[in-house]
């Protein structure tokens, strides 16, 4: 849901102020909206009545915070007892805290109800009905306070947030996801040797491989079972789906190497799709249009990142070849706006994420500290999240690539092979 | 008669009695009418007897000893079939070492037809774990294809990869890394292992 007047009203404010950068004018960013810290609209959240009041304001904030696209302004002590006085917006309140827009939830008995004014012309921009018949504090309870946090993203910046999003990875022999919070970390596969999860994009199922017994897998999430797509004798590594859902591209090998595969959700077994030629060619990402693929081949001698069309032909090497001391380029993601694809590289004896970009092959490093692998792009296209032992075990990092903000999302037993759903729908 | 009778039934009794049993019926003073028929066939039956024993017991210890053999071949050979080939850092390509290895696992193999190896290759873990799996499975694949080109049925031999999920030895140094950088072999079926006729 688009909101364009206050979205206006908002650039207009931002365009008013004298020391604002310009419209960065590149796709998804608004017009005189940019993404640099300095210039991000100013949001208050009020507090919210009810039982519940407390722990609804505090997600719906750390949304907003964890989104990076909005300055989620904290109320102290005073300010909230101020703010709360008033029956409506306390508009001299909210122009001192620097604040763009107000936002109001008032718990219902059937749901939230959310208000959102716009401070600079004191009149209501948004007025919403989330209905939710989640019992308090469960997954579910949650999951809808995330549509609201998503959907005020979108006001604010017309880009949907990822609050509805979570992140599958494998611990301890187990597929596991955990909201894009950090919150409700659980297993959802039985134990085995399941690893490389990958979300169908409809975010109701997750591939991942096995390889002991070797193959592929189909988890569904609603009923957690699981059923083989492919097995057989030698190897089937790092699944993913096709972006239209209907098949899965995996690599396997048995005697000649490691190959991509494809292989229909409905049956009938996989077709090579890459010419490896006896080398190792595994870990493929889809363009967001489905007609390239991304991998990584051994084919030159050491791990680097090539890409092909999505029927195997022509094949280029993305990444510039690298001499020196074992090169070694792994693990692509492409970004879901096409432009970027983000990698690990060898770089001082340790891996590091960076990406590159696919108009003019400029490399960036994002990562310094510790080993750093694995990469997988948040549906925002903003967002990383990758495996980093920087304090010690290794655990899941989300990196905001415009600002360089990182926090930690995972914590405990040790993890690896994180991949980010697509946005996901109430459930 | 009642002692010679006695001394018969004593004789007899020791053929089926214990060794040291034995030993002191053999030992024991000549009976009081050696002369006696009766006595010289008592005599002759418990030494033909106690030959059959000693003979029995020498066959059996021959048995135990072929035994004993035969299963220190066994662990001999199996241990032979069971050990491991290294390789170097992101490679597949079979060492000196390697080779040698796998030349005297290939004899065993060729003697006995009914054993079968699973080859499981492995990796270090410095590299992603999906690139170590395709790694490891090269590996198995370069040990299954040395072995069938030397004359190792090719149905005999699988080769799987696990990647660097079952290291050999923890560690972060060039040492561990080396052990962990290998092809193991579980040997099964075919019963006893058998020598090879060299």
């Amino acid at each position: 849901m688009l909101l364009p007047t206050l979205r206006r009203a908002l650039a207009a404010l931002l365009v008013a102020a004298p020391l604002v950068a310009q419209d960065t004018t590149s796709r998804g960013v608004r017009i005189g909206l940019t993404y640099d810290p300095g210039t991000k609209p100013g949001v208050v959240l009020l507090p919210v009545s009810g039982a519940r009041g407390d722990s609804i304001r505090a997600i719906v904030q750390r949304d907003l915070d964890l989104g990076d696209r909005v300055n989620a302004i904290v109320l102290d002590g005073s300010a909230a007892q101020e703010a709360a006085r008033a029956s409506g917006p306390n508009w001299p309140l909210l122009a001192r805290l620097g604040a763009a827009a107000a936002v109001a939830l008032t718990p219902t008995p059937s749901g939230v109800h959310l208000a959102v004014y716009n401070v600079a012309t004191k009149q209501t921009a948004l007025v919403k009905d989330f209905p939710s018949s989640a019992a308090p504090d469960s997954r579910a309870w949650r999951a809808a306070l995330h549509r609201i946090s998503d959907e005020l993203e979108e006001a604010f910046t017309g880009v949907r947030g990822i609050s509805s999003t979570r992140v599958a990875f494998e611990r301890g022999r187990r597929i596991w996801v955990v909201d894009s919070d950090g919150e409700g970390a659980m297993p959802v596969s039985e134990p085995g040797t399941p690893i490389s999860p990958a979300w169908h994009p409809n975010g109701s199922t997750i591939a991942y491989a096995s390889y002991l017994p070797a193959g592929i897998s189909v988890l569904d999430l609603a009923s957690g079972r699981s059923r083989t797509l492919v097995n057989g004798p030698g190897v089937f590594i790092s699944p993913i789906f096709t972006p239209d859902g209907g098949s899965v591209v995996y690599a396997h090998g048995v005697d000649q190497g490691v190959d991509l595969y494809i292989a229909s959700l409905s049956g009938g077994g996989g077709r090579r799709l890459s010419v490896g030629r006896g080398s190792d060619n595994v870990s493929p990402s889809f363009s967001p249009d489905g007609r390239r693929i991304a991998f990584m081949s051994g084919r030159a001698g050491h791990p680097e990142i090539y890409t092909m069309d999505a029927d195997g032909t022509n094949v280029d090497l993305l990444t510039p070849l690298a001499f020196g001391e074992n090169p070694y380029r792994a693990s692509p993601d492409w970004s879901p706006d096409g432009r970027l694809v983000a990698f690990q590289s060898m770089i001082a004896g340790n891996f590091q994420i960076l990406t590159i970009n696919l108009r003019d092959r400029s490399l960036k490093q994002l990562t310094s500290d510790g080993r750093n692998e694995d990469p997988s792009w948040a549906p925002d296209g903003r967002h990383l999240t990758f495996v980093s032992t920087r304090t010690g075990s290794r655990q899941l990092w989300v990196l905001d690539i415009e600002s360089g903000r990182t926090r930690q999302l995972t914590r405990g037993a040790a993890v690896r092979l994180p991949a980010w759903s697509p946005r996901l729908g109430a459930e | 008669m009642i002692r010679r009778t006695a001394v018969l039934s004593l004789a007899l009794l020791s053929v089926v009695g214990l060794d040291a049993c034995r030993r002191k019926v053999v030992q024991a003073p000549a009976p009081v009418a050696a002369g006696n028929d009766a006595q010289r066939q008592a005599d002759s039956l418990a030494a033909l007897r106690a030959k059959q024993r000693a003979d029995s017991i020498a066959a059996a210890e021959a048995a135990q000893r072929a035994a004993a053999e035969q299963g220190t071949a066994t662990t001999e050979l199996a241990a032979v079939l069971t050990q491991k080939v290294y390789f170097d850092y992101d490679q597949d390509v079979l060492r000196d070492d390697a080779r040698a290895v796998l030349d005297a696992k290939v004899p065993i193999l060729l003697a006995n037809p009914g054993v079968s190896v699973a080859i499981t290759g492995h990796t270090d873990e410095r590299g992603t774990a999906e690139y170590n799996l395709a790694l490891g499975q090269r590996r198995a694949a370069q040990v299954k294809r040395y072995l069938t080109s030397k004359g190792v049925a090719d149905a005999r031999l699988t080769a799987q990869s696990l990647g660097d999920s079952q290291p050999a030895v923890q560690g972060t140094d060039e040492s561990a890394y080396q052990q962990n950088r290998r092809a193991e072999f579980q040997p099964s079926g075919g019963g006893a292992l058998v020598r090879p006729r060299s």
